[in-house]
C-alpha cells in the first residue's frame, strides 16, 4: 500500500513523499515502515501505542485512532501533521 | 578519592545553543573577544539541550523534538560537524491499556556519567523520568526504580503541577569522587540523592521553602529550578529554587537560604545558577521578578547577574554592559553557563534570542549574538587547552 509522508518526516524517507509498506493492521504497517526507516514510528506513535497529539492518520478518507485497524493492500495511507504550532 | 581541582582551559570557546526553533553554535577566537555565529542546525526543531562529552571531547548529544513529532536525540561523534539520530531515545515501558502508561514528551536534560564510565550518559525527561545510555547515547533505558515507583510517581505530581511546557527531571549531578553518588531534581518533586548508584534515592528537601500556603514537608510541592555541584568541592551544592537561593554543605542535609542576603528590591527568585569551576565560594544567579503574578523578567527591566564570593553571605550586582533600562529579559534554567578559563567566562541566553558574554567573571558584559529564536539552553565547550 502507499503511505503519504508529511514533509516533517521525510528526513527518514530520503525526502520521498510517498513510500510503500505492507501490513494487515496499522500497527503492522508502522512496524514495517520503521524497519525500513528506523526511528520514524516513535515520532508518530508514543511508547504507549497512541498516535501523538499533533499527528493524524487517514486511511483513504477515514481518520484512524487505533493501531488495531485492519488495512487492505489497495489502501492509501496519509500521515498528516495537524495544523498547529507558531 | 579527592576531587581534582580543574585546571583552567585556554583558547577558543564554543557555545552550544538550544532554541525553540533550532540549534546554533557561536565560537570565539582564542581571546574570547570576537565571536562567530553558525548557521542554524535542525532549523524548526525544538532543541532542549546540547551537551559535549568532556571525556572524549568529540561526542555531543542533542535533545530534540518538534511541534508535531515525538521526541528524539541526535548524536555527533565529530564535535558537531555531523549528527545521527538515536534509534532508541528515552521512552517509558509500554504498559497494558488498562494501566496508565506514561509517554516521554521530550528529553530535557543531558549529563555525562562519571569520568570512569566512558560512553555512559544520563537523561532527564518531561514528564519526569530518569534514563541511562551505556553506548554513547545511541540507545537508552529507564534508569533506577524511580520512574515506576508509586511513591516517586506521587511526588512527581501531575502535568498540572509542573512547569508550563511539562514537568521535568533535571540537574542530574554525578559526584566526581564516586560514580555511585548521584543527585537529581524535579520541577516539581524536589531534590533527591542516591549513594548506591541509583538503586535507591531519598529526598533532600530539608530547609527548602515552598509557595506560601503549601506544606513544606510534602515533596510534591518542591520546585528546584537549577541545582549545581561545585567541581572544586563536591560536598557543596548550590540551588536556585522557585522559592529562593540555597546552599548545602554535606554531610548536612539542610539547605541554607543564602538568597536572604540578596538586596530586598531584587529578591532571590530566578531560574539558572552557575558555580565557579575552581572556587566553591563563588557562584552566580540571574534574578527574575517574583512579585505579584510572578512576571519572571529582569526586576525593573534592568538585567543583572549577581555573584557571591563568600558562599552566599553577600552578593554583588554585575550589570556593566547590560541595558540600563527597559530590558525585560527572561533567562531560563539551562540558559546561563560558564567556561573553565581563568578568568572564568560567563554566558547568558535570553528568551528574546540574545547571547551575552563576560570574559571577566561577570565584571563586564557584551552581546555576542542576537536575533536568535527563544533560547532554551547554553553550554560552553573549550576546544583547546
Amino acid at each position: 500500500m502507499t503511505i503519504h509522508i508529511p514533509s516533517a518526516l521525510r528526513s527518514y524517507t530520503k525526502q520521498q513523499g510517498e513510500v510503500e509498506a505492507e501490513g494487515r493492521t496499522l500497527a503492522d504497517m508502522l512496524s514495517a515502515l520503521d524497519q525500513r526507516y528506523p526511528g520514524i514510528r516513535f515520532r508518530i506513535i508514543t511508547e504507549q501505542d497512541v498516535i501523538r497529539p499533533h499527528i493524524r492518520i487517514f486511511v483513504n478518507d477515514q481518520q484512524l485512532s487505533h493501531l488495531t485497524t485492519q488495512l487492505q493492500p489497495e489502501d492509501r495511507i496519509y500521515i498528516v501533521c495537524a495544523l498547529s504550532g507558531g | 578519592m579527592k576531587p581534582s581541582i580543574a585546571t583552567a582551559s585556554h583558547g577558543a570557546v564554543t557555545l552550544l545553543i538550544g532554541t525553540r526553533k533550532g540549534a546554533f553554535t557561536v565560537t570565539s577566537d582564542r581571546t574570547r573577544r570576537t565571536w562567530k555565529l553558525s548557521a542554524p542546525m535542525f532549523l524548526g526543531h525544538i532543541i532542549h539541550h546540547i551537551v559535549a562529552d568532556p571525556r572524549d571531547r568529540r561526542t555531543m548529544l542533542m535533545a530534540a523534538s518538534t511541534g508535531h513529532l515525538g521526541p528524539t536525540l541526535y548524536r555527533s561523534t565529530n564535535a558537531g560537524r555531523t549528527w545521527k539520530e538515536s534509534p532508541a531515545p528515552p521512552a517509558f515501558p509500554k504498559l497494558p491499556e488498562s494501566e496508565k502508561g506514561r509517554s516521554v514528551g521530550h528529553t530535557f536534560w543531558l549529563t555525562p556519567c562519571h569520568a570512569n564510565e566512558p560512553n555512559a550518559w544520563y537523561a532527564g525527561t518531561s514528564p519526569q523520568g530518569l534514563f541511562r545510555s551505556d553506548d554513547g547515547g545511541i540507545t537508552w533505558k529507564p534508569f533506577s526504580s524511580i520512574n515506576d515507583d508509586p511513591q516517586y510517581r506521587e511526588w512527581m505530581g501531575t502535568v498540572q503541577d509542573g512547569t508550563p511546557d511539562g514537568p521535568k527531571l533535571h540537574s542530574i549531578l554525578v559526584d566526581p569522587r564516586d560514580p555511585a553518588h548521584l543527585y537529581f531534581a524535579m520541577s516539581g518533586g524536589g531534590v533527591h540523592e542516591s549513594i548506591d548508584g541509583g538503586r535507591t534515592f531519598v529526598p533532600l528537601i530539608k530547609g527548602l521553602n515552598v509557595v506560601e500556603g503549601f506544606e513544606a514537608s510534602t515533596v510534591t510541592f518542591h520546585d528546584p529550578h537549577c541545582v549545581r555541584l561545585c567541581p572544586s568541592n563536591p560536598d557543596r551544592l548550590y540551588q536556585q529554587n522557585h522559592c529562593g537561593i540555597y546552599r548545602l554543605d554535606r554531610p548536612s542535609d539542610t539547605w541554607v537560604r543564602i538568597g536572604k542576603n540578596m538586596p530586598k528590591t531584587i529578591g532571590d527568585i530566578g531560574f539558572p545558577m552557575v558555580v565557579h569551576p575552581r572556587n566553591a565560594d563563588q557562584a552566580w544567579v540571574f534574578p527574575m521578578d517574583g512579585s505579584t503574578v510572578w512576571p519572571r523578567v529582569s526586576p525593573g527591566g534592568k538585567p543583572a547577574a549577581f555573584t557571591t564570593k563568600n558562599a552566599g553571605k553577600s552578593w554583588t550586582r554585575q550589570d556593566k554592559g547590560f541595558p540600563k533600562s527597559s530590558a525585560w529579559w527572561t533567562v531560563k534554567r539551562q540558559a546561563m553557563t560558564n567556561d573553565t578559563h581563568d578568568p572564568v567566562g560567563l554566558y547568558v541566553g535570553t528568551t528574546q534570542g540574545e547571547i551575552w558574554a563576560s570574559r571577566n567573571e561577570g565584571s563586564t558584559w557584551t552581546c555576542i549574538a542576537r536575533h536568535l529564536p527563544e533560547i532554551y539552553s547554553v553550554e560552553a565547550v573549550a576546544l583547546g587547552r
